[in-house]
């Protein structure tokens, strides 16, 4: 619609900056969460991030300075293959979780050390 | 003021204690960032953002909720709770650095008039081989996830 | 005077908002007073539409149930029953909102009030008449679908929060038929946009009319997975196990009272209206009626049409009794997904052999018309007696069960009652 008048709005370090900040959040979930699905939301926030990420350099990098070949748009299909890959891994989380559930009754990944010496 | 909710709501999902309450706020941050994607001009993967995270990946991981109900629900960090707040610390840091620091490269007319035909475009010519193991990747994934809760 | 001269042509509301932003421009508003005047206008209008028509729409669907069932329906407040919607109100709004001890209190009030937002949002991107679009995305068709599979969530968000066994069983329950029932609909509107080639919804109106033609002549089959996929997604009678009372008492609102219930009782109609109306942009020609729309003003026949097609649900709702879990995912997973898929290869081809061989659309179209129509009769006839094989039709007499070989119980109550 009026892209223009919003596009002045936003300036490439300040989406590249809340990316960096979702990325941390989501990493901090990843390592420090001990529920096996809350595992699984800080993997799909560090996905997110790096989608925004994505999104923000194909908007406003200057393409033409690489030559032929680089178009903006390749940016967005980067993240519809992410996007692909992260509706396929939460599939598979899910069956993970309800796999492991069923032989161990829960989903803490502390408590889930049978491979351990 | 759309960074702000996306960023406060990922936050929340760390400090509310109750899963199924952070899962809440992990769609209201997906939802922040098909926000942050139409101020970027990307509508197309604006909305995909809504269909796929929100729409699908949202509710497996309701499903994953719901299907474990023995489970402890709570939110709690476990044992690594220092070194992750440490090293993604450092992380945001280190990203805000190089974000501020380096001088991009900036051009303000690249703003696509439809991005669904030209994704469809790139799609099917440059990026038509990445796009079958896509597939083949999703029915592998699919096939997987369906042998390993089947019950036997 | 030109203000007035444009204001009183109602082919076309947006001449009316047309004329008051030339007032607006000619008094010195600057474009961006302009751009939120006209949002405004365009939101007010769609919020007054949406609210009248499910206030209405109670008392429609009231009587038409009711004639349809031969009883009379609400017939007591005002001239035919027309208050009556009135007077569900003011009861409604009069009882205690009661919130469960131990509900989530917070996402208990939190789940009426999101749940409109999607269905309202839909209204956004309909094209109500020529021009008259509020905001006319190029994703249109996408948009439509990730509203839809949003509201999977406010449902859960509701059931979750009741702290209801009942309550949770419904949510699961619309939940797991909400995502088997959003494939076939996602492949059906596939079929229409590939055909159409834009996902916009003004663009497709636009396609029907270059064409002469609607939609549903081309996708018959599209139209019926879309029809039977909807009816499913609304939670609508015949498909309403979500809260089938019989079953599970009233499913994820058992705990809602008041107008907090109020509110998704009118988001359900509201959710009807939406669907009509995609239905009638989409298979119907929005407000394109064949060259009628040079003479009655194009949202007049848009909101005929959604009136129509809301007409079919109701009657589904009227007639058809309510499905057990296990068909209705039958049904989607092993009826409608197989059709649609079929139907997806087939626009597949019949696109790729007009633009291919760039036969001219006068000659090819009504060769696919006619050859859609046969194949949707065909596929849907003969995958219903695949599919029902091994059912047997008729029942057959009943039997004693001394007469089949199954070894009866040993009648442990009276032989125990015996030895005492």
């Amino acid at each position: 619609m009026d892209a223009p008048v919003l596009a002045a709005s936003v300036a490439l370090e300040d989406v590249l900056i809340v990316g960096g900040a979702l990325f941390a959040i989501g990493l901090y979930i990843t390592l420090a969460k001990r529920n096996a699905v809350a595992v699984l939301m800080g993997i799909e926030l560090m996905l997110n991030a790096v989608n925004l990420t994505l999104i923000a350099f194909s908007r406003f990098v200057d393409f033409s300075r690489f030559g032929e070949g680089t178009r903006p748009i390749d940016g967005h299909v980067f993240v519809i293959f992410v996007i692909t890959v992260a509706a396929a891994e939460a599939a598979v989380m899910l069956a993970l979780v309800v796999a492991v559930y069923r032989h161990r009754q829960t989903i803490d990944i502390d408590r889930i050390n049978v491979l351990r010496g | 003021m759309l960074s702000a909710l996306t960023v406060g709501a990922a936050g929340m999902v760390i400090v509310v204690r109750n899963l199924l309450h952070a899962l809440l706020f992990l769609i209201l941050s997906f939802v922040g960032v098909a926000g942050l994607y139409i101020t970027l001009s990307a509508d197309f993967i604006a909305v995909v953002q809504v269909l796929i995270y929100a729409g699908a990946i949202a509710v497996l991981m309701i499903f994953s909720v719901m299907l474990t109900p023995l489970s402890d629900r709570d939110n709690a960090e476990g044992l690594l709770r220092l070194p992750a707040l440490v090293l993604s610390g450092l992380v945001a840091t280190g990203i805000a650095f190089v974000a501020i620091e380096t001088d991009w490269q900036v051009t303000s007319e690249s703003s696509f008039e439809n991005t669904s035909v030209a994704i469809g475009e790139a799609l099917l010519s440059p990026f038509v081989l990445p796009f079958e193991i896509a597939s083949v990747l999703l029915v592998a994934a699919m096939i997987g996830a369906i042998v390993l809760v089947r019950e036997d | 005077m030109a203000l007035l001269a444009r204001w009183y042509d109602v082919r076309d509301l947006g001449n009316a908002v047309a004329g008051l932003m030339d007032a607006l421009r000619d008094a010195g508003a600057s474009e961006g007073l302009l751009y939120v005047v006209a949002g405004l206008l365009g939101a007010l209008g769609i919020l007054g539409f949406v609210g009248f028509t499910s206030v209405i729409n109670i008392w429609v669907e009231r009587r038409l149930i009711g004639r349809i069932q031969v009883r009379k329906g609400p017939n007591r407040a005002g001239p035919w029953g027309l208050l009556q919607p009135i007077a569900d109100a003011i009861k409604l709004i009069q009882k205690e909102a009661l919130t469960p001890k131990l509900a989530d209190s917070a996402v208990f009030t939190l789940a009426p009030i999101v749940i409109f937002v999607p269905a309202i949002l839909a209204f956004a991107v309909l094209p109500w008449g020529e021009g008259m679009v509020l905001a006319d995305l190029n994703v249109g068709v996408l948009y439509i679908l990730a509203l839809g599979s949003t509201s999977a969530i406010m449902v859960f968000m509701a059931g979750y929060a009741s702290n209801n066994k009942y309550a949770l069983m419904g949510s699961m329950r619309v939940i797991a038929m909400l995502i088997s029932y959003e494939i076939p609909t996602v492949l059906a509107l596939l079929g229409v946009v590939a055909f159409a080639g834009t996902m916009s919804l003004s663009g497709i109106v636009a396609f029907q009319e270059t064409h002469w033609s609607w939609l549903i002549f081309f996708q018959p089959l599209a139209f019926l997975i879309f029809l039977f996929g909807a009816s499913a997604e609304l939670n609508r009678s015949p498909a309403d196990i979500a809260e089938a009372e019989s079953e599970i008492i009233a499913g994820y609102h058992i705990e809602y009272s008041g107008m907090k219930f109020g509110l998704f009782y009118a988001v359900e109609l509201v959710n009807v209206m939406a669907v009509s109306a995609i239905i009638a942009t989409l298979f119907l020609g929005g407000w394109w009626t064949f060259g009628l729309n040079e003479f009655v003003p194009g949202w007049m026949l848009f909101i005929g049409k959604v009136y129509a097609v809301y007409f079919i649900f109701i009657w589904f709702r009227g007639t058809l009794p309510r499905f057990r879990i296990d068909q209705l995912m039958a049904f989607a997973w092993k009826f409608l997904l197989p059709l649609s898929l079929v139907n997806v290869l087939l626009v597949a081809v019949e696109v790729f052999i007009w633009t291919e061989y760039e036969i001219s659309a006068g000659i090819v179209l009504p060769i696919f018309a006619v050859v859609n129509f046969v194949l949707a009769g065909v596929l849907i006839a003969g995958w219903a007696r695949v599919m029902t094989r091994n059912y047997e039709r008729f029942p057959r007499r009943a039997r004693l069960v001394s007469e089949i070989d199954v070894p009866l119980p040993a009648q442990s109550g009276s032989a125990a009652r015996a030895e005492a």
